[in-house]
């Protein structure tokens, strides 16, 4: 294994880590091999990183990769290919695919997927109930002990709306050290609905998608989780009504943790107006108060994570009326960009703050062992060159996803990612694809005469 | 060159003498094709025609104290019958208003400023025609610039204007242009193109 | 104006324009040839996806009268059980050469997207999408108001606004796309609006909205009012919760013979009673009040075609490769000093 060619040795020169002091990483067999001022390449490809910084690989706790069933929106290969250009080392596939993902058969296709890939680590989110249908309890525990080694599991998409179904499953996955990962959408209150419901809508005449039916259940949640004692996870938080309950139930010792989508912090529901439904997603985009609630949240620690919510859709899903278009935007590969246009440049958050919620925390949250590590040596060489003063303008068509479907098509970003490494593997080197790490293929394994 | 090219690059070519005098003979020679006054109406083409048609009205009724001059003037609205709509700008119609004797049987003198290539009239035709059926229609122009593009000629002239067709006429009447800086209500004027 | 999507983007000067068009357009209506050589040549496409047979031959009429090539286009479905996408039934209108589509559609913001997706160069004209707008609606509405104000003044209705003039939107406003173009359009024109429904029939986020909103009908009522417009409120709302009984919202919202009497006791003689139609008798309103002289239902209905022809020839008639110049009616109609410039029909005509 370790004379494995695609494993070579690299020594990043220069590179500010977490934006601070310029220093040289020495990457050799995966892993961080040195770091620290004028290290000697020796055989090593040296990489000048001079204006870049250096950050852990970002981990998102929330992508929809649509295989299996929906290969023609996107495939573990397209998804975890944007994912690597977007500087991710670690992706979690979202358990609605078709068919669902709520059994340890498709959590360990999804998983050797991304391992054939070997772009980025993905791991499968297990469905909370069978077939996302909210009626009764997927077998979490065989996902857990299946190869894929689940711990997140979500309906999302779709809420787990019954309370008696979530105290459940809250309970159960404590035994296994899982996390339920809530979509929070009350399905009652949000029958037909299209967008944010409020003054824009009001206008527009389409179908409310009030604040509080995040609110409620998120609520609800939250006081679930204490009474049972267990983790609970809050995907795509979208209301400042939302980050207040968050902040509540953290001062109260809950164990909840809160995710925000880049989209949800900087787009408003005015974009509607144009009814072009590039702008519908779910949770809907919100008000502008909203949009600087959740950032000061995110800033002050009541939001934990960064997650894309990567939806993409093939263009018909998108070429249509609003309310026969499919909810959801691209995100892997303008995440890096939005975060540090919304929280960085606003002030609000250092490059080491960005690597807690896209990388340190996520890979708590879904208990990733070999990802979001500090950048020293011995550690996993898991990381990501941004240069932070680029700018570059958002071209869906040119993009690795096949979802064309940016919120941000046309809009100037700054930041781009120059390498990502992945396990010590360049998966992208000077802004572009590279190759991928192979080296736990079973092409590979079985070359090797591994089992 | 002339003292008429120190005005710039026009000329006044009727004063507002010139053009009431025109308008004076004119009425007269309307009672005299139509022997009197009756069954005379008078449809002025907007915007200019219609003003034109009522002083004209008003000149018939001092010549013939029985005819009230404000019950035969109508407007006459051409815009959505013109050929050439779907080659210009959009343009909101104008009103069109009929005295209440209507035009069936009456003798029509159809009234605008100035007749040139004749489209407005063929289209001025073409309104009446869906309004009634006058037993004459006749057509007076303060000013003939020649340059007909139809068979269309003029019953009752102001004055004959020799124009180039790159020249311009323009009419100006105080009930619809009033007065401005540099010219007075009332004055026909040549330019010439820009 | 290169569309007709909505009122909310209509300005003052071009709904004048549109309601004093409509005037020559009413006054062609009377003739005994009721029939304009304006739109010879072009081609309108009524495209509905949705049932409305009272717009599509208002819409036809218009169109018709105005000499124009009609084709109806019935692509109707449900939302589930689509056939063709927009996309593709729009180019299809554009591979035919369709020079307005007129579109109805039960998904609101399908006429922009029509408009702006770049799939169609045709001008649209929304006939009613979702629950958003139906902009020629409104102006029937306005313009039906306008003659009632001008005959109650003794003047000429063309070129005035309805500054003042109070108007109360009765019903389900929240599923009204009539209530949000008139609401739009009333203002814009100087009306005083003000919506009476049951609070769960008007939308979270009215409270922006230029105009009064109430619960109790016979306060507007008392309040004194010179129209009051009654939407239709369809019986199942009753079992989505909005309203616990048909009988109930009558008595509360309805405009029943009682209120109808009120109206002589509280001397609001001239005020009028409109109703976009269908109606429901015996709901939102009683068959007393809807053919009581006050009502100006069938006037509403005759005012469409004059309205939708004015629409059509504004949009349609000029050279569609150009934009249509800022006009300005109020400075062409005023009399005195105009700006010394070349008079289309005067001297430069040809």
């Amino acid at each position: 294994m370790t004379n494995d060619p695609t494993r070579g040795s690299f020594l990043i020169r220069g590179a500010a880590v977490l934006g601070k002091e310029r220093t040289d990483l020495l990457l050799q067999d995966g892993r961080i091999a040195d770091i620290g001022a004028g290290l000697d390449a020796g055989s090593a490809t040296v990489i000048d990183a001079d204006g870049l910084v250096a950050l852990p690989g970002m981990v998102d706790p929330h992508t929809h990769l649509r295989e299996p069933g929906r290969e023609d929106a996107e495939t573990v290969e397209t998804g975890s290919r944007a994912a690597a250009l977007g500087g991710y080392t670690a992706v979690h596939a979202m358990a609605n695919s078709s068919p669902v993902a709520d059994t340890a058969g498709v959590v360990e296709q999804v998983f050797s997927l991304g391992r054939e890939a070997g772009w980025v680590d993905v791991r499968p989110v297990g469905a909370v109930t069978v077939g996302l249908a909210g009626q009764q309890l997927a077998e979490l525990g065989a996902m857990a002990d299946s190869r894929a080694r689940v711990r997140i599991f979500s309906d999302d998409g779709i809420c787990v709306s019954d309370p008696v179904l979530m105290r459940r499953a809250l309970e159960y996955v404590k035994a296994f050290d899982g996390v339920i990962a809530q979509h929070a959408q009350e399905p009652r209150l949000t029958e037909g609905a299209q967008m944010n419901e409020g003054k824009v809508s009001a206008v527009l005449g389409l179908a409310g998608w009030p604040a509080v039916a995040e609110e409620s259940i998120i609520a609800r949640d939250v006081l679930l989780a204490q009474h049972v004692g267990s983790r609970l996870h809050i995907c795509h938080v979208s209301t400042a009504g939302s980050v207040e309950l968050i902040r509540w139930a953290k001062t109260r010792g809950i164990k909840v943790t809160a995710e925000v989508t880049p989209h949800h912090l900087w787009l408003t529901e005015e974009l509607v107006r144009s009814y072009n439904p590039v702008y519908k997603v779910n949770p809907p985009l919100r008000a502008e108060e909203d949009v600087l609630a959740l950032r000061a949240a995110l800033a002050d620690g009541t939001i934990d994570v960064i997650g894309t919510d990567h939806a993409p859709h093939p263009s018909e899903a998108k070429d249509c009326e609003w309310a026969q278009a499919a909810m959801g935007m691209t995100g892997l590969e303008t995440a890096l960009s939005v975060v540090q246009h919304t929280m960085i440049e606003s002030g609000l958050l250092d490059w080491e703050g960005f690597a807690r919620v896209t990388s340190a925390t996520p890979a708590r949250i879904g208990r990733l062992a070999d990802q979001g590590r500090p950048l020293h040596a011995g550690e996993p060489a898991n990381l990501v060159l941004v240069d932070p003063a680029a700018r570059w303008t958002v071209d869906p068509q040119a993009m690795a996803t096949k979802g064309r479907n940016s919120p941000f098509s046309g809009r100037e970003l700054p930041g781009a990612v120059i390498a990502t490494f992945f396990r010590g593997h360049p998966t992208v080197l000077d802004g572009k694809l590279n190759t991928p790490d192979r080296s736990r293929s079973t092409a590979a394994a079985a070359a090797g005469g591994g089992k | 060159m002339s003292s008429e090219t120190a005005v710039g690059a026009s000329r006044v070519v009727m004063s507002a003498a010139d053009i009431d005098r025109a308008l004076t003979r004119i009425a007269h020679e309307i009672l005299e094709a139509n022997k009197g006054s009756r069954d005379l109406i008078l449809l002025g083409i907007p915007r200019r025609g219609f003003p034109l048609a009522q002083r004209l009205a008003l000149k018939l009724g001092a010549a013939d104290p029985d005819l009230d001059a404000a019950a035969i003037v109508g407007q006459l609205d051409v815009t959505m019958f013109r050929d050439d709509l779907a080659r210009q700008p959009t343009r909101a119609p104008e009103r069109t208003k009929l005295p209440a004797s209507g035009i069936d049987n009456k003798v029509v003198v159809l009234v605008d400023d100035v007749l040139y290539s004749g489209r407005t009239i063929r289209a001025a035709l073409d309104a009446l025609v869906d309004l009634g059926r006058p037993r004459v229609v006749r057509l007076a122009v303060l000013a003939d610039r020649g340059h007909r593009e139809l068979p269309i000629r003029a019953d009752h002239v102001g004055k004959n204007l020799p124009t180039a067709s790159a020249e311009k006429v323009r009419v100006r009447l105080c009930e619809t242009d009033g007065a401005g800086p540099g010219w007075t209500a009332d004055e026909v004027v040549i330019e010439a193109s820009a | 104006m290169r569309h007709l999507l909505s009122t909310q983007d209509l300005s003052l000067a071009n709904a004048i324009r549109i309601l004093d068009t409509a005037e020559e357009m009413a006054a062609v209506g009377e003739r005994e040839v009721k029939k304009l050589p304006a739109l010879r040549g072009r081609t309108v496409v009524n495209l509905f996806f949705e049932d409305s047979t009272r717009t599509r031959i208002s819409f036809e009429a218009a169109a018709k009268r105005l000499s124009a090539d009609v084709i109806n286009f019935s692509a109707k479905g449900s939302s589930v059980s689509k056939g063709e996408s927009l996309k593709d039934t729009a180019q299809t209108l554009e591979a035919m050469s369709a020079d307005a589509v007129v579109i109805r559609h039960w998904a609101s913001g399908a006429p922009q997207q029509l408009a702006t997706s770049g799939w169609i160069d045709a001008a649209v004209i929304n006939a009613g999408d979702g629950t958003h707008e139906h902009p020629t609606q409104a102006l029937l509405d306005a313009f039906t108001m306008r003659r009632h104000l001008a005959a109650l003044n003794g003047t000429d209705s063309v070129g005035s606004d309805l500054t003042g003039f109070r108007v109360a939107i009765a019903g389900d406003v929240l599923h009204s796309r009539v209530a949000r173009s008139n609401v739009w359009l009333l203002q814009t024109l100087g009306a005083e609006v003000t919506l009476v429904a049951p609070p769960t029939l008007l939308p979270v986020g009215v409270e922006h909205w230029p105009c009064k909103v109430s619960y109790d009908l016979d306060s507007v009522l008392e309040s004194g009012m010179d129209a009051i417009m009654v939407l239709r409120v369809q019986a199942e709302r009753m079992n989505a919760s909005f309203f616990p009984s048909t009988r109930e919202y009558s008595r509360r919202w309805g405009l029943d013979d009682a209120r109808l009497a009120r109206l002589d006791t509280l001397g609001m003689t001239d005020t009028i009673i409109m109703h976009p139609g269908p109606m429901n008798r015996g709901l939102e309103i009683s068959s007393s009040a809807a053919d009581s002289p006050r009502s100006t239902v069938l006037a509403q209905v005759r005012n469409g075609v004059s309205v939708r022809m004015a629409a059509l020839y504004l949009l349609l008639s000029g050279d569609l490769r150009d934009p249509v110049p800022v006009y300005s009616p109020a400075s062409a109609r005023r009399p005195g000093p105009a700006p010394r410039s070349t008079n289309e029909t005067g001297g430069n005509a040809r």
